[in-house]
């Protein structure tokens, strides 16, 4: 079991801020492979990852980053703080 | 080195005052303050939204790296989320050390990577209805020199 959170407007086109999802997928990508096959939804919110960031238990990473014993991921915008 | 993530409004002043009585050794303070725009009068408020948890820790880590690269005395970011108001602040970054030079370099380095690798987002509301703030490629641009 993974927590899967989403913010920004990933978190409005997918309709929730997290969920927990049951997923073998190897990596991020995998993930995001088995999200949009569900619902045209994920479709919508995944459909250009050059306009998205992953972060793995808190730390950006990447889309080919394995998720092997990560508990969280989180998908968003580039940030745009300060 | 404090850090504070909050909803509620903060006084500038009353911040900066705090954080150079506090000081020890420093000669110099640099403050900055982010304001929310009012775009002329066409945005109403602005909504931000952040990541509980990566937040600080994001944050955190910029901070130790201020601390590692220059001779600073102390710092302080105060970052809000929520709903704000046009003209209010948003945040703030303070920076003290015992010269100039290392103060405001911290400062930029802070506020240039809060801009990009701290994990808020913002909204603004305006006249048109709600939009999210694009990223900015300056913004990532701007990491590069350091």
């Amino acid at each position: 079991m993974i927590d899967v959170l989403y913010f920004a407007w990933v978190r409005e086109r997918i309709g929730l801020p997290r969920e927990r999802i049951e997923t073998s997928a190897p990596t991020v990508r995998d993930l995001i492979a088995e999200l949009t096959a569900r619902e045209e939804r994920y479709e919508l919110a995944f459909a250009d990852l050059e306009s998205l960031r992953v972060a793995l238990d808190q730390e950006l990473s990447s889309f080919d980053a394995p998720l092997a014993g990560v508990r969280e991921v989180a998908f968003f915008p580039p940030m745009t703080g300060g | 080195m404090r850090l504070v993530v909050q909803a509620a409004p903060f006084d500038l002043g009353a911040e900066a005052n705090d954080f150079a009585a506090g000081l020890r050794g420093a000669g110099a303070v640099v403050t900055f303050t982010g304001l929310v725009r009012d775009n002329g009068g066409a945005l109403s408020a602005m909504e931000i939204e952040h990541y509980p948890g990566m937040t600080e820790r994001a944050i955190g880590k910029i901070m130790d790296q201020a601390r590692d690269r220059w001779a600073l005395t102390d710092a302080l970011v105060i970052h809000r989320f929520g709903r704000l108001l046009a003209r209010e602040p948003i945040m703030m970054v303070a920076t003290a050390a015992a010269h100039r030079a290392d103060a405001f370099a911290a400062a930029e380095f802070l506020m240039d990577y809060l801009k990009s690798r701290a994990p808020f987002w913002k909204k603004e509301i305006g006249a048109d209805g709600p939009s999210w703030v694009a990223a900015r490629d300056e913004d990532e641009e701007a990491l590069k020199r350091w």
